[in-house]
C-alpha cells in the first residue's frame, strides 16, 4: 500500500480524517517545530515558554502516535502502509525516496520515543529550570525526537541512516551541553567519533545491499530475500551485510568493541541520559536488526556474532557496574549490560523478545536515571554515592519510584523486567547452556549491583555534609508525576507480554507479527517447569542478594581503593586506557610523523630541491651572457663543430 | 549571449576596477557580482529546457573558435562561481584592504577566467582561460598574502606553470591528431583523442593530467595548497580552494575522461589508489594541525581525494555525484573560510591552542561554526552527505577487483574526518572564553554573507533534486562510454 504526499490529502473525508496513519508525518514535524521556533527564537524565548513549546510539540506527537497505534491494532490495517514525501536521492537507476513505514514496530517505537519523551521533557521543564541554556536544551532535545522518530519511521535505510548520525549529532550536543567543561566536550567528541566509526559500517552495509539488491527499501529488499532461495554463494554476502550493520548497531548501541563513549556520555545533563543514552537512543541498534530481521535469519553467522557480542557486554557491563562510585555510572554500565540482552535475545533468534526488552528496559532505566536526577538535584550536584545515604525519609516519592525500578531491573516476579528478562534467559536456554547459564550470571550481578547502589543512596544514614543535609528536599511535581507514571509502567508494563503459565496473553508477539517479526514461542510440558524454576529461583535468588548486599558492600569498603580484581573492575577493565595506547596515541605519532618527514622533507623537499635546482642552473647560466661578442662567437662556432659531428655519425 | 556576459561582466568590471580608489571598488565588485550571479542563474535555469551554446569564429589561422557551452556541469559551475564571488564580496565589506581597486579588480578578473574556464568548449579558449584564472591570483598572493608570500608565490607557481605548460604541449598535440591537423573544438578533440592507439593514449594522459592533478590537487602533487591557502587574504584563499580546484576536477571529466578513454581506463586503478592514499594522508595530517587554515586545507585535499577517486570508477552515479559535490565543497569551504577570517580578524590569531569560547563571546558565529562544520563532516541533510553517499556508491561500482576495501579505505576519511573537525569546534566554540581582541558577533553583511552559506547547505542537505536534476544530464553523457 503506497500513498503519496498529495495523494494524502484526496483521503481526507469532508467530516474529518479518515485514515491516522497517513499523517505520520506529523509525528516527526511537531519536535522539527519546536526546534525550529526554540532554535531560531533562543535568545528572545523566555525560558519557561521555551520549555512548555517544547514539551507540547511532542505531547502533539504523542497523541498522533497513539492514533497510530490505535490504528494499525485493528484488523483492518493492511501491512505496512508507506508514506512517499519526496524523491531524496535520484541519479539514473538509483532512487531513493524520503518515504516513511507505518506499521506495528515502528509505531510501536513511536510510543515509546514519544511517550518516554514528552515524560522526560516534563521532568526537564524543572530540572532545567535554573539554566541559562534552557532553550538552546529544548531546542537540542526536540531535534533529537526528531531525528529518532526519523529513524524509527524511513522506509527505508537510508532514512534511517539519516536518523541515525542526526541522533549522534544531538547526543553530541546535548553531552557537551556545558561546554566550558572540557572533559564533557571531550566526551561529546569521543561519543560522535566512535559512533562514527559504527557509521562506516552501517554505510558499507548500505552499500552492499545497493549493489547486490539495487534497493535501500525494506520492502523490496526484504521481498528479494523472501522469493529468492539462499545460496551458498549469497550465504556469505547476507553474512557480510548483517555484519556490516552489526558494526552499526555496536556503535549506537554501545557493544563491545564500541562501548566506552556510553559512561562518558553521562556528562550530559541527566534527562538526556535517561533519554538518548538508555531509553530511546541507544536502543536504535535493537530495532535495526528487529527491522532486519528477515536478512539475519539468513545470516547465521552474523546473528551468532551478534549473541556473542551481547553476552559479552552484558557481562562487561555488569561486572564493571559492581564496582562504581558514580550514581550515574552505575546506571550506564547497567545500561551497557542490558543492551547486552537485548542483543543476546535478538541473536538467540528471539526478535520480539528482544524489541520487548528494549520497551520494559526503556521504562525502569528512564525511571532510575529521572531518579538519579532527582537524588542529584536534592544533593546539590553530588553524584558520589559515597557521600550519600539515607535519603528514604527525605525523598519519599523518589525512594519509592527508584525502588520499584530496582525491583523491576532486578527481575523481581511479575514486574516488567521480570517478564522480560525471563523470556531472554528461557530462550538463550534452547539456543545454548553456557549462555544461559552466564546470562543467569548477569542478571544475578545486577540485581546486586542495583541493590547496592538502593543501599548506598537510600538506607542508612546520611554521610554527606551539613550544607547538603540542610539542603535535602523532595523534587517539586514536574519531577515526580513523570517518575511516579515511569514507576507504573515499570510495574505493570510486563502484563502485555505476560506468559500463558500466569494467564498472559502474548499480546505483543501478535501485534509485531503484524510486521512480520517472528517470535519464538515456548510450548511443551517443560515450559511451564522452566518458567517456575525460574520464578522460585529469582525469589529464593533475590531475597539473599538483599541480604548479602547489605554486609557486603558496606560503605567501611570504601576506605581505601580497591585492590586486586576489583581494582581492574573498578578501572573498567582498563579498556579506554587499552585504546589509548593502541590506537589513538599511534594515530596522533603517526600523523606527526608523516607530517615531518612524508610532506616536509619527503614531497616538499622534493619540490623545492627541484625549485633551488632551476635557481642555481640559472645563476650559472647568467654567466654565459658575458656580454663579449667573441665570446658568442665562440659558443656558436662550437655548436655547429657539434651539429656537423652530430650529423656525420647520423650519417654513418 | 548570455554566455558572453558571465564572461564580460566580471572582465570588464574588473578592467574598470583599476582605476577606481576608495570603496567604489567594492560597491563595483558587490553589482557585478550580483549581475553575473543573475546570468548564472539564468543560465542554470535554462538548462532544465535545453543547454545553451555560443560560438563566434576567433583566429581561424589556428584552426580556434570563441565556443561556449552552457550545460548541466558548466553552468552548476558558473552558480557556484557566482555565488562564491558574492558571498565574498558582501562578508568583505566590513574589511579594509590595500589598494582596493586593484585588489577587487584582479578577484573579478579572476572570476572571468573561471567563468572561462567552466565554459569554455575550444581546447585553446579553454587553456587561455586557465591561465587568465591563475594570473591574477598570483598578484594577489604576492601582493596581498602574509609574511611568507613571495616563497610560496613561487613555489604556486613552479607548480602550475609546470602542469600548464605539460597541459599546453598535450592539447597541442592533439589538435595535431584531428582532421585538418587544427581543430581544437571540444567534438574534435574528443574523436581524435579517443581514436588514438591506447599505447599513445597511456603517456598522453600523464601530459594532460598533470596540471589537472596539480590544481585538485591529488597527493602527491598537493605540497602546494597548505602553504598558499596560509599565506593568501581570505578573499583569494576562498577563489583558490572553492573555485579553481573545481577546475582541475571539471577539466578531468570534460577534457580527460572522455577525451583519453583508454590512458584513464589503464592509469584508472594507479589514480585512485593516491587519491585514497591522499584522503588518509591529508586527513591524519590535518589532526595534528594547530593553524585552523591549514586543517581545513587538508581537509579539502582529503575531500578532493574522494572526488578525485570516483572520477576514474567510471560509474554514472559518481560522476553525478561528483557534479553535486563539486558545488556542495564549493559552498562548504567558502563557508569554512569566511569563519576563519572572522577568527582571525576577532582574536588576531588563527593557532586553536590559543583559541575558545566562541559559544560564550559570539554565539552566533559558534551556532554557524557549527552547522558548517557538520556539513564538512557530511552529516546527513546537510548538503555534504548527498554527495558523498553519491561518491563512496560510486567508488564501490568500480570495476577493479579491490573496490570494496579502497571503499572502506577511503571510507576511513569519514572517521578521521569528525576527529579533526570536531577537535576544531571544541578548540575554537566550546572551553573557557577567550576575551576577543576586537569586534562583536557578526555584523549585518557576515550575517547576510553567512546566511546565504547555510541557507543552501539546508536546503541542498533536504531537498537535493534540483542540484541533482540539473546535472544528471552530463552525467550520463560522461559515462556514456563505459
Amino acid at each position: 500500500m503506497q500513498v503519496g504526499l498529495f495523494t494524502n490529502f484526496n483521503l481526507i473525508a469532508p467530516f474529518g480524517v479518515r485514515s491516522m496513519a497517513n499523517f505520520v508525518y506529523l509525528v516527526p514535524l511537531f519536535p522539527l517545530i519546536g526546534f525550529l521556533i526554540n532554535g531560531l527564537l533562543w535568545k528572545k524565548m523566555p525560558k519557561s515558554l521555551g520549555g512548555i513549546i517544547g514539551s507540547l510539540a511532542i505531547l502533539a506527537s504523542f497523541v498522533v502516535s497513539l492514533g497510530i497505534f490505535f490504528e494499525v491494532r485493528t484488523a483492518s490495517f493492511q501491512g505496512p502502509l508507506i508514506v512517499n514525501m519526496f524523491e531524496f536521492i535520484h541519479s539514473g537507476k538509483l532512487l531513493i525516496p524520503f518515504a516513511f513505514q507505518v506499521d506495528a514496530l515502528s509505531s510501536l517505537f513511536l510510543l515509546i520515543i514519544t511517550g518516554i519523551g514528552f515524560l522526560i521533557h516534563v521532568y526537564s521543564t524543572s530540572y532545567m529550570g535554573h539554566d541559562d541554556g534552557m532553550v538552546k536544551y529544548f531546542a537540542y532535545l526536540n531535534l533529537f525526537v526528531f531525528s529518532m522518530l526519523l529513524l524509527v519511521l524511513g522506509a527505508n535505510y537510508l532514512i534511517m541512516f539519516i536518523g541515525w548520525e542526526g541522533v549522534g549529532l544531538c547526543s553530541y550536543l546535548l553531552i557537551g551541553f556545558w561546554f566550558k567543561n572540557r572533559d564533557y566536550t571531550n566526551a561529546a567528541k569521543k561519543a560522535f567519533v566512535m559512533n562514527r566509526i559504527g557509521d562506516l559500517g552501517f554505510l558499507v552495509g548500505m552499500l552492499l545491499i545497493l549493489f547486490n539488491y539495487g534497493t535501500l527499501s525494506y520492502q523490496d529488499f526484504f521481498g528479494q530475500l523472501h522469493a529468492g532461495s539462499a545460496s551458498a554463494s549469497s550465504s556469505c554476502m547476507f553474512n557480510w551485510i548483517a555484519f556490516c550493520l552489526f558494526i552499526g548497531a555496536m556503535g549506537k548501541s554501545a557493544q563491545i568493541p564500541l562501548h566506552t563513549w556510553l559512561p562518558d556520555a553521562m556528562a550530559g545533563p541527566t534527562p538526556v541520559s535517561a533519554l538518548i543514552h538508555a531509553a530511546t537512543m541507544v536502543t536504535a541498534g535493537i530495532y535495526m536488526i528487529a527491522r532486519s530481521n528477515a536478512l539475519y535469519d539468513l545470516a547465521p553467522v552474523a546473528l551468532s556474532i551478534v549473541a556473542a557480542v551481547g553476552l559479552a557486554t552484558a557481562l562487561l557491563g555488569a561486572t564493571i557496574a559492581l564496582y562504581q562510585n558514580d550514581i550515574k555510572k552505575v546506571l550506564a554500565y547497567s545500561t551497557l549490560s542490558q543492551l547486552g540482552f537485548m542483543f543476546l535475545a535478538l541473536g538467540v533468534g528471539a526478535y520480539t523478545t528482544g524489541v520487548f526488552h528494549v520497551m520494559t528496559h526503556a521504562f525502569f532505566k528512564a525511571l532510575l536515571f529521572l531518579g538519579a536526577g532527582s537524588v542529584i538535584h536534592a544533593m546539590g550536584g553530588e553524584q558520589d554515592i559515597r557521600f550519600m545515604g539515607g535519603l528514604r525519609k527525605k525523598l519519599p516519592v523518589t525512594y519509592i519510584t527508584f525502588l520499584i525500578g530496582v525491583l523491576a531491573i532486578s527481575g523481581f516476579p511479575f514486574t516488567s523486567g521480570f517478564v522480560s528478562k525471563d523470556e531472554i534467559l528461557l530462550a538463550v536456554y534452547e539456543y545454548n547452556k553456557i549462555y544461559f547459564a552466564i546470562a543467569a550470571f548477569v542478571a544475578i550481578l545486577t540485581a546486586i549491583y542495583m541493590f547496592r547502589l538502593l543501599m548506598l543512596v537510600f538506607m542508612g544514614g546520611f554521610r554527606g555534609t551539613h550544607d547538603q543535609e540542610h539542603h535535602l528536599h523532595e523534587s517539586p511535581a514536574a519531577i515526580t508525576i513523570p517518575l511516579v507514571i515511569l514507576a507504573i509502567l515499570s510495574l505493570a508494563g510486563g502484563w502485555i507480554q505476560l506468559p500463558h503459565l500466569f494467564g498472559g496473553h502474548d499480546y505483543l508477539n501478535q501485534f509485531l507479527a503484524g510486521a512480520k517479526i517472528p517470535a519464538i514461542v515456548h510450548e511443551g510440558p517443560n515450559v511451564a517447569t522452566r518458567e517456575l524454576t525460574l520464578l522460585v529461583a529469582t525469589c529464593v535468588g533475590l531475597l539473599i542478594i538483599f541480604i548479602a548486599t547489605r554486609k557486603l558492600f558496606a560503605v567501611s569498603q570504601f576506605e581505601g581503593k580497591y585492590t586486586g580484581f576489583k581494582n581492574v573492575l573498578a578501572n573498567k577493565w582498563y579498556i579506554d586506557e587499552l585504546y589509548n595506547s593502541v590506537v589513538v596515541n599511534p594515530i596522533a605519532a603517526m600523523s606527526r610523523m608523516m607530517e615531518k618527514f612524508v610532506e616536509k622533507s619527503g614531497i616538499d623537499g622534493i619540490v623545492n630541491g627541484v625549485g633551488k635546482t632551476v635557481k642555481w642552473g640559472g645563476d650559472r647560466l647568467r654567466l654565459l651572457q658575458s656580454g663579449q661578442v667573441g665570446f658568442y662567437i665562440f659558443i656558436m662556432v662550437l655548436g655547429m663543430i657539434i651539429l656537423f659531428a652530430l650529423s656525420f655519425f647520423w650519417i654513418k | 549571449m548570455i554566455l558572453i556576459l558571465l564572461i564580460a561582466i566580471p572582465l570588464f568590471a574588473g578592467i574598470f576596477s583599476f582605476g577606481i580608489k576608495g570603496d567604489g571598488a567594492k560597491v563595483l565588485g558587490l553589482i557585478s557580482s550580483m549581475l553575473t550571479l543573475v546570468a548564472a542563474a539564468y543560465v542554470s535555469g535554462a538548462n532544465y529546457i535545453a543547454p545553451v551554446s555560443f560560438s563566434q569564429p576567433w583566429i581561424p589561422l589556428l584552426g580556434t573558435q570563441f565556443s561556449l557551452m552552457g550545460d548541466g556541469m558548466s553552468s552548476m559551475l558558473c552558480l557556484l562561481t557566482g555565488i562564491v564571488v558574492l558571498v565574498v564580496m558582501i562578508t568583505n565589506v566590513s574589511k579594509e584592504v590595500e589598494k582596493p581597486g586593484s585588489f577587487y579588480g584582479l578577484l573579478l578578473l579572476s572570476q572571468a577566467g573561471l567563468m572561462g574556464v567552466f565554459l569554455a568548449y575550444d581546447a585553446l579558449v579553454f587553456y587561455v582561460f586557465w591561465e587568465l584564472a591563475l594570473i591574477p591570483v598570483y598578484f594577489l598572493c604576492s601582493q596581498w598574502g602574509g609574511e611568507k608570500r613571495i616563497a610560496v608565490t613561487f613555489k604556486f607557481f613552479i607548480y602550475t606553470f609546470v602542469g600548464s605548460l605539460m597541459l599546453l604541449a598535450g592539447l597541442i598535440y592533439l589538435s595535431l591528431q584531428t582532421p585538418g591537423l587544427s581543430s581544437y573544438a571540444w567534438a574534435d578533440i574528443v574523436r581524435a583523442g579517443a581514436s588514438l592507439p591506447p599505447e599513445k593514449q597511456q603517456w598522453l594522459f600523464w601530459l594532460v593530467f598533470i596540471a589537472f592533478a596539480i590544481k585538485m590537487p591529488i597527493f602527491p602533487f598537493h605540497t602546494w595548497q597548505p602553504d598558499t591557502y596560509e599565506q593568501s587574504p581570505t578573499p583569494v584563499t576562498i577563489i583558490l580552494s572553492a573555485l579553481m580546484v573545481k577546475m582541475g576536477m571539471y577539466a578531468v571529466l570534460r577534457w580527460l575522461v572522455p577525451v583519453l578513454p583508454f590512458g584513464v581506463a589503464y592509469w584508472a586503478d594507479t589514480v585512485v589508489v593516491l587519491s585514497v592514499i591522499g584522503i588518509v594522508y591529508a586527513s591524519c595530517i590535518a589532526i595534528v594541525q594547530t593553524d585552523i587554515k591549514r586543517l581545513i586545507a587538508y581537509s579539502s585535499i582529503a575531500h578532493m581525494g574522494l572526488m578525485a577517486a570516483a572520477a576514474f570508477t567510471h560509474s554514472q552515479v559518481g560522476t553525478h555525484g561528483i557534479m553535486v559535490q563539486m558545488f556542495n565543497h564549493g559552498i562548504n569551504i567558502t563557508g569554512m573560510w569566511v569563519m576563519v577570517s572572522m577568527i582571525e580578524q576577532r582574536y588576531g590569531t588563527r593557532d586553536m591552542t590559543k583559541l575558545g569560547g566562541m559559544a560564550t563571546a559570539a554565539p552566533q558565529m559558534a551556532i554557524a561554526l557549527l552547522i558548517i562544520a557538520f556539513a564538512n563532516i557530511a552529516l546527513p541533510l546537510t548538503n555534504g552527505f548527498i554527495g558523498e553517499f553519491m561518491l563512496f556508491n560510486g567508488i564501490f561500482r568500480a570495476d577493479s577487483a579491490g573496490h570494496i576495501t579502497i571503499m572502506v579505505v577511503a571510507g576511513l576519511g569519514i572517521i578521521l574526518g569528525a576527529v579533526y573537525t570536531l577537535n576544531m569546534v571544541q578548540k575554537t566554540a566550546w572551553g573557557e572564553e577567550v576575551k576577543m581582541n576586537s569586534g562583536k558577533d557578526l555584523s549585518t553583511n557576515e550575517y547576510l554573507g553567512l546566511a546565504i552559506i547555510i541557507s543552501i547547505i539546508i536546503f541542498l542537505g533536504v531537498y537535493p533534486k534540483p542540484l541533482l536534476d540539473l546535472t544528471s544530464g552530463i552525467a550520463g553523457v560522461i559515462t556514456a562510454g563505459h
